[in-house]
């Protein structure tokens, strides 16, 4: 046996806890810890899946647990637990103590002791009581896998959805206090078309944050058309021929793109690790004139929205370059303190057990004054990527994306569809060959995966046009 | 409480539940790890977990599950409720019941028990071979992924029909990935990664010449033109395409039709006849192996693929029950139950006619291009079209010379892949992941900046 069976809580949730927290805290700085910080959570979460016109899979989940921070000088020391116990919270704190190897009290700090609780939660209590029930999930689940069978090609036809409520209270040495509640809601839909040796699939996730409703209203029948179309239109495509060339790249997911290739080596994570190629860059140019970035936690209804970071701090609007300068980068308290970057409110973390990190929330690059139309003409022989699937970034920065839906370009007009694409490149390069944004700016919900665990993200972008980039193919 | 006494804790709890039918798989660890930077500690961590998933089956035989990390009597009751809830939106066409050999005796490793070392113990380790690593090679500026971690755990499943099995281990791993730059020239990146039972284990030494070794012959690089060419894949590699599309002999991927195989597929040639493939989770070099499932099945050696012949399918309790064979202890635990390979061993057979054996890598001098390690396999890889696009590590050899790849993607297609291997090198190697030798292909696309 490893550890004992943990099943005791004195955490309260809804309820002040303030004078447990403040012993907890002060124990820590007693025994010399500069700062300290607790992450406390409970969550409630359930997924359902549909196939063919049945419902394959109800799961629920809950728990709780907590991740305590310690920081002595520039360094720190994460533990977490199952145990919100007062005695296993003290036990967590005399560990990272230990890890940190602070043997006697010789810091200066002072905790003065908890501010007024910030009540984030107040308007969201009735969230969890508001969300669909899983008769209500089930049954437009199953509405729209039928919506997909449109003739006999379609041999795989998927629902999913999955509902994360997540309960936090944060509580630090500097006074931060706070609690919040977090609601986020996703439905994809998934469908595999198959015609003698051709097959293709098509695929779309939607999602929210913070709107108990939004599963209700979701369309599920432009849904299903539009990942039904996207299917057979690829059903026969060849092989895209690899080679160099310009691409225009469709806007929502679109920007999954920036937000990689780009976005992350904005983080401060990066700066501290030495793997971005921007550490030095602040004011001057690393894109093209006509790209300005932001990242934001603001936007109502966004996946990667959030009234507190989870280090407590609200977050703000971060126009990370504009017109091609870059100007900032997302910063967390570890980043602060690390890189001298100020905070932005995006210390974020997928739960307890890991410790908050600089991450991105709503990516987007801002629109700008061009059609679609007229970033297609202006291409004589190209690729128009109007679907990405997920891609990756290596420790040197280069970025490899796969394009799900694809269409090659002659003489500005899409022709036919082509499978196999692969976007290929770095962001140094990359970006400078921006040309071209249009005003059609849109978001798309997804998840990404890093040092802090997978988080809830938005990315987005309006369609742009990159004069060159590597395809890769056949 | 220890495993005993959350059984008999749930078996109480189902009780007054009215809960006849359950089961459960719980896992519980305490895990130690450490990153540093040019030195200095950069993060730290250590957390003990618990979580337990329960199944539990209605009056009308469907199943409903709830995950939990809250072992308290109010949450395991709270559990077994929302597990009964559940099951009333459980499967009608697909039933699941217990493995029927989860009360069969299972084999348990005998290992070592390893002791804690500690957060300081790792922190000096690391610290160490990270000032080797850098030291190694002035190009090598830092070591920006690097960590030492140690894990101890505990694994239980247990059913109302009186199975019970449980196992404790630990584990240690060590990664080491360089980044090496030199003037005006693009960074370049490799590294190594090794497992052991406890860190005392691992051959640190060893990891630190292999992540130094690698990225350095990555530091002169060039553009490789775009075009068709003859490939090696390392054992590393050709396991990383195979585990990919495992889809092939996954009974749950074939039901669900995301498979290119189909019911009757077993018999069908898939490969030349010059390859075998077993799953082998218990062979004595995995270090992570699991004396049994999900669902409690013994774990087994399994051969998958025999002289080219697709020979069997992974099952779980469920999908063995469609297909009448028995299980084959490659199940998770949940609500639909996946299937998922344990651990391949890749081998020549008896026939290998077919083979060029001419092609080794170590000293063929024709041109080729050696893959080395592939990426973004969650990206690249389209398991139920049998397609991939990925991004590689690799060189291109020409009259024995080497020259590392700048940046460039190999796409093919895993049947033709698997119809095209033109030799299996004779000497295997051990990798994280299994056992593999290196195999040739007579042809794969490759795009590079030219």
């Amino acid at each position: 046996m490893v550890s004992s069976i943990i099943n005791t809580s004195e955490i309260k949730f809804g309820e002040c806890n303030k004078k447990l927290l403040e012993e907890v805290i002060f124990y820590g700085i007693s025994l010399g810890a500069d700062f300290v910080e607790l992450f406390i959570e409970n969550s409630d979460n359930s997924s359902v899946l549909a196939e063919e016109d049945f419902i394959t899979s109800v799961s629920p989940s809950f728990g709780k647990g907590a991740g305590i921070r310690i920081f002595k000088d520039k360094r720190d020391g994460f533990v977490s637990t199952n145990d919100l116990s007062k005695h296993g919270l003290m036990r967590s704190i005399s560990q990272a103590i230990e890890m940190l190897d602070i043997t006697e009290k010789t810091n200066n700090s002072i905790f003065n002791g908890l501010n007024k609780l910030k009540d984030y939660s107040k308007s969201k209590i009735n969230w969890i009581n508001e969300v669909p029930t899983i008769y209500e999930i089930s049954e437009k689940l199953l509405l729209s896998t039928k919506c997909l069978k449109k003739d006999n090609k379609v041999v795989v036809r998927k629902g999913s959805y999955s509902r994360n409520w997540q309960e936090v209270i944060i509580a630090s040495s500097d006074g931060t206090y706070a609690t919040d509640i977090r609601l986020h809601q996703t439905v994809g839909l998934n469908l595999i078309a198959n015609d003698a040796q051709y097959r293709s699939n098509g695929s779309r996730r939607f999602g929210s944050h913070g709107i108990p409703n939004e599963f209700r209203l979701w369309d599920h029948e432009k849904a299903a058309n539009e990942v039904y179309e996207s299917s057979l239109n690829m059903l026969y495509a060849d092989y895209v021929q690899a080679g160099q060339m310009p691409v225009v790249l469709a806007n929502k997911f679109g920007g999954v793109i920036f937000h990689e290739a780009c976005g992350h080596l904005l983080e401060t994570t990066q700066i501290e690790r030495g793997t971005t190629p921007f550490s030095d860059k602040l004011n001057k140019k690393i894109a093209h004139e006509s790209v300005t970035a932001i990242d934001e936690g603001l936007s109502e209804g966004s996946f990667g929205s959030l009234s507190i970071d989870d280090e407590g701090m609200e977050p703000e609007k971060s126009i990370l370059i504009k017109n091609g300068i870059l100007k900032k980068f997302l910063s967390d308290r570890a980043g602060e303190l690390r890189t001298g970057h100020k905070r932005t409110g995006s210390g974020r973390r997928q739960n307890y057990s890991f410790a908050a990190a600089s991450r991105m929330r709503n990516t987007y690059i801002a629109k700008g004054e061009f059609t679609k139309e007229e970033l297609i003409n202006s291409i004589a022989d190209g690729l128009y990527c109007k679907s990405m699937g997920g891609g990756s970034v290596g420790a040197t920065g280069q970025f490899n994306f796969a394009v799900e839906e694809g269409y090659l370009i002659k003489n500005g007009k899409l022709t036919k569809p082509v499978k196999g694409a692969t976007l290929i490149g770095d962001a140094k390069e990359v970006m400078p060959k921006i040309s071209m944004c249009g005003n059609d700016l849109e978001l798309a919900p997804g998840f990404c995966g890093s040092v802090s665990g997978s988080v809830n993200v938005t990315v987005g972008q309006p369609h742009i046009k990159v004069d060159s980039i590597t395809v890769g193919g056949r | 409480m220890n495993a005993t006494e959350i059984t008999n804790q749930i078996k109480h709890t189902a009780n007054i539940l009215n809960i006849d039918k359950w089961d459960y798989g719980a896992s519980f660890s305490n895990d130690y790890s450490v990153q540093v930077d040019r030195g200095a500690a950069k993060q730290l961590k250590a957390s003990q977990k618990q979580v337990i998933t329960l199944r539990v089956w209605n009056k009308e035989n469907l199943v409903g599950i709830t995950t939990t990390s809250d072992l308290s009597e109010t949450g395991i009751k709270k559990a077994l409720k929302q597990a009964n809830i559940a099951s009333e939106f459980g499967n009608k066409n697909e039933f699941t019941d217990f493995s029927p050999l989860a009360k069969d005796p299972i084999q348990v490793k005998e290992i070592d028990k390893k002791n804690p070392l500690g957060i300081k113990k790792l922190l000096k380790i690391l610290r160490e071979a990270e000032s080797k690593l850098i030291d190694s090679h002035e190009a090598i500026k830092s070591i920006p992924y690097n960590g030492l971690s140690e894990s101890f755990y505990e694994r239980i499943y247990a059913n109302s029909d009186g199975a019970f099995r449980n196992y404790s281990k630990s584990q240690a791993a060590l990664y080491l990935y360089a980044r090496a730059e030199e003037k005006d020239k693009k960074p370049r990146s490799s590294g190594s990664v090794k497992l052991g039972y406890g860190v005392e284990d691992i051959d640190i030494e060893s990891c630190i010449k292999e992540a130094s070794k690698k990225t350095i012959a990555h530091l002169d690089y060039s553009s490789i033109k775009t075009g068709k060419y003859l490939v090696c894949l390392s054992p590393e590699a050709f396991l990383t395409i195979i585990n990919a599309f495992s889809s092939l002999f996954n009974a749950r991927s074939i039901i669900d039709g995301v498979s290119l195989s189909d019911k009757n597929s077993i018999g069908d040639m898939i490969s030349i006849s010059a390859l075998n493939i077993y799953d082998d989770g218990l062979n004595d070099k995995n270090i992570s192996s699991a004396p049994f499932d999900g669902e409690g099945t013994p774990t087994k050696k399994l051969s998958i693929i025999k002289k080219g012949k697709l020979e069997n399918f992974l099952h779980s309790e469920s999908t063995a029950k469609i297909f009448n064979t028995i299980p084959t202890g490659h199940a998770g635990l949940g609500s639909k139950v996946s299937v998922s390979p344990d651990w391949l061993v890749i081998e020549r057979s008896s026939d290998c006619s077919e083979l060029n054996m001419s092609l080794e890598h170590t000293n063929y001098e024709g041109e080729f291009v050696y893959i080395e390690e592939l990426n973004a396999i969650h990206a690249g890889v389209r398991a139920s079209q049998g397609s991939f696009s990925l991004p590689f590590e690799g060189w291109i050899y020409s009259n024995g010379k080497k020259s590392s790849i700048e940046s460039a993607t190999v796409a093919g297609d895993i049947k033709y892949l698997l119809r095209n291997i033109v030799n299996i090198e004779n000497e295997e190697e051990l990798t994280t992941s299994g056992i593999s030798p290196h195999i040739w292909i007579s042809e794969l696309s490759i795009t590079g900046d030219e």
